[in-house]
């Protein structure tokens, strides 16, 4: 149908523009995160060794801060999809003609600047910020919460407002991807709604429910500035370790090897959430 | 009897002769915002009867199944069955079970899975579930096929399985929209005399809904004709052809020809033919069949209308043939015949005027 030339012509931009920027680098990486840091003339040194992999596991504050993302990283997922699937679920079967504009609702937050709406956290969650001030004009508190801000709690709080519309979109069209006689023959069949709900209905959208959890583990678990401006010292994430390994400190080698092992974690999260949604999707 | 809890304004034939009423429908009218697609039907449904609902597309045929199944509310109007109000139950409290047209097979469950659906979420005991299971799949044939995925079964078998995951649950009526409409040519008769066979051995009434007017023939006790959300007729497939009541209902089942004539003082004028009649004077429609009108072959019936013209064009059906002859006045008949006649030749026609039936003229709507 095409020919030859043009087939080239479209496939090998792409192709190209991701060996360049995608795998050359990660190529790159793959390289550093064996180097080392000489301790004399702080350059780095091309002699190929498994240090950085050993401190990696031998120190506790990598593993513990790798875990610790892990952990507010399944809390923003968990909380992502309580919040997610009610919402998509009414969108979906119940929202008749505002649909699309409910629909529109859910996108709009997206276009809005990350760092907007997080530093927005940050003027509700403060010692006198909004719901602070709130509290204590209602006199539920008399002075500042202050566990609200600078916390792993702001960090959940947060990248679940941020992500949540990362895990309505995808279990939205599972859910609209159901045939609806589906649902009428398990009424037919004698099914309450509520049977219909967990025996037809979340069965199939499961696919989705995978996809809008592995959205919501994997951005958060790789999140820097949410720990970074609502964190504070308890809320400090791997990401921001690696951040620093790359800036002030000045360890380019030890990082590399932590965004390799954080790489490894997130293909086979993927892998493995992939291999979920082909079991439970039927055509 | 059934006219014991039939409406005063039903219309007699939509009852249900010397069975118990099974389910009566009684002047349900459905609009969808401005559009009218079902005015003041009224039907009744007898016990173990196959009922056909027949009509075109938009008619409103699939709207009037919905609506006993509990899809859809109807805008005016009640559903009975026995001593209880049927339309203002819930689709799952009804014990109405329905096949859809692309047989709606739950596509996660196996298709054992599917067949016991109906049992499982109404909490039978697993023993009897299981049990029941492998009797409907044996009256199906489709025990071989217990553990497999609809989509890893052919469309005739999933139309088995969707079936029997509706006989299994033992309904009082059984409502099939179309089930036959996905399959090819063959396999749609053998399902349409199996279908047939299977209401008999279960008992269950039956409503069918189709768009084939041939379909509706081999299977129906009787059928319900729908028209523009209106029934045109309910009779037996027999008296629905022989009899039709009106011109709409004679040319949508079968062929026929249409003569439009005039009765003055007990004779028939229809263009250059007349005959007499018993009828009372006024403008009068006869239908008459294909097969009624004959070739003339020496002698003439006593009181048969003769009449003769070229004929026009000839279409082979197999066993008979279809001839379009050009008769006087501009009237084309159509004629079925053994073959014999060809294009162009002039050909000498008869019939019987018992044979013109009268029929009404149908109504524009819509």
């Amino acid at each position: 149908m095409f020919s030859r030339g043009y087939k080239t012509a479209v496939t090998v931009p792409p192709l190209a523009w991701v060996a360049v920027f995608l795998l050359v680098p990660y190529l790159l990486m793959f390289c550093y995160s064996f180097w080392s840091v000489s301790p004399s003339t702080q350059t780095i040194v091309h002699s190929w060794n498994l240090d950085n992999y050993k401190e990696l596991l031998q120190k506790a504050v990598y593993w513990q801060t790798l875990l610790r993302s892990m952990w507010i990283a399944a809390r923003v997922m968990l909380f992502s999809l309580l919040l997610g699937y009610p919402l998509a679920y009414f969108l979906s079967f119940y929202a008749g003609k505002r649909k699309d504009l409910l629909y529109q609702m859910v996108i709009i937050p997206l276009w809005v600047s990350y760092l907007v709406r997080a530093y927005a956290w940050k003027t509700i969650l403060g010692s006198d910020g909004v719901l602070n001030t709130l509290l204590q004009y209602v006199h539920l508190t008399n002075q500042p919460l202050d566990f609200l801000l600078y916390s792993p709690f702001a960090v959940v709080l947060t990248l679940t407002h941020i992500y949540t519309p990362f895990t309505i979109l995808p279990i939205y069209a599972a859910l609209e991807h159901i045939p609806r006689n589906l649902v009428e023959a398990s009424h037919d069949l004698g099914a309450t709604p509520a049977q219909t709900f967990w025996k037809i209905i979340f069965p199939l959208s499961i696919p989705g429910v995978v996809a809008g959890a592995t959205f919501a583990f994997v951005l958060s678990l790789g999140d820097f500035l949410a720990p970074l401006l609502l964190g504070g010292p308890s809320g400090i994430m791997i990401s921001n370790i690696v951040v620093s390994l790359f800036g002030a400190a000045y360890n380019w080698p030890l990082g590399a090897a932590i965004s390799l092992g954080m790489l490894v974690i997130v293909v086979s999260l993927l892998l493995f959430s992939e291999r979920l949604e082909k079991k439970w999707s039927f055509s | 009897m059934a006219s014991t809890t039939a409406p005063a304004n039903s219309v007699p034939s939509n009852q249900s002769k010397g069975k118990p009423a099974l389910l009566s429908i009684r002047n349900v009218a459905k609009t969808f915002g401005r559009n009218i697609v079902l005015r003041n039907v009224s039907l009744e449904i007898a016990e173990g009867e196959f009922l056909t609902i027949l009509g075109e597309s938009g008619s409103g045929k699939t709207t009037l199944l919905r609506i006993i199944a509990g899809f859809e509310t109807a805008t005016s109007g009640e559903l009975w069955m026995g001593a209880e109000r049927l339309d203002r139950q819930p689709p799952y409290r009804r014990r109405v079970n329905t096949v859809f047209q692309n047989y709606a097979l739950f596509p996660h469950l196996t298709v054992e899975e599917n067949v016991g659906y109906g049992l499982r979420v109404s909490k039978r005991p697993e023993s009897e579930i299981t049990q029941r299971v492998a009797e409907a799949l044996d009256k199906v044939k489709m025990t071989a096929h217990a553990k497999k995925k609809p989509s890893k079964i052919s469309g005739g078998q999933q139309q088995r399985i969707a079936l029997a995951r509706a006989l299994v649950n033992r309904p009082q009526l059984l409502l099939l929209d179309e089930p036959l409409s996905a399959l090819d040519a063959n396999l749609r008769r053998q399902m349409q005399v199996e279908l047939k066979s299977l209401q008999r051995e279960v008992g269950i009434a039956f409503v069918f809904v189709t768009h084939d007017q041939e379909e509706a023939m081999v299977m129906s006790d009787r059928i319900a004709l729908l028209r523009s959300g209106e029934l045109e007729q309910v009779a037996t497939p027999r008296e629905i052809y022989g009899h039709p009541a009106t011109a709409y209902v004679a040319q949508f089942i079968g062929h026929t020809n249409l003569l439009k004539g005039e009765i003055r003082s007990r004779v028939v004028q229809c263009g250059a033919l007349s005959w007499p009649t018993s009828l009372p004077d006024g403008p009068i429609l006869f239908s008459l069949r294909p097969e009624h009108i004959r070739l003339t072959s020496g002698a003439a019936l006593p009181g048969a209308v003769r009449l003769r013209g070229p004929v026009l064009h000839q279409a082979f059906h197999g066993a008979t043939e279809l001839i379009r002859v050009e008769c006087a006045d501009g009237l084309v008949l159509v004629v079925r015949t053994a073959g014999g006649a060809s294009p162009k030749e002039n050909v000498e026609l008869e019939f019987s005027p018992a044979d013109a039936i009268p029929v009404r003229e149908s109504t524009e709507r819509n």
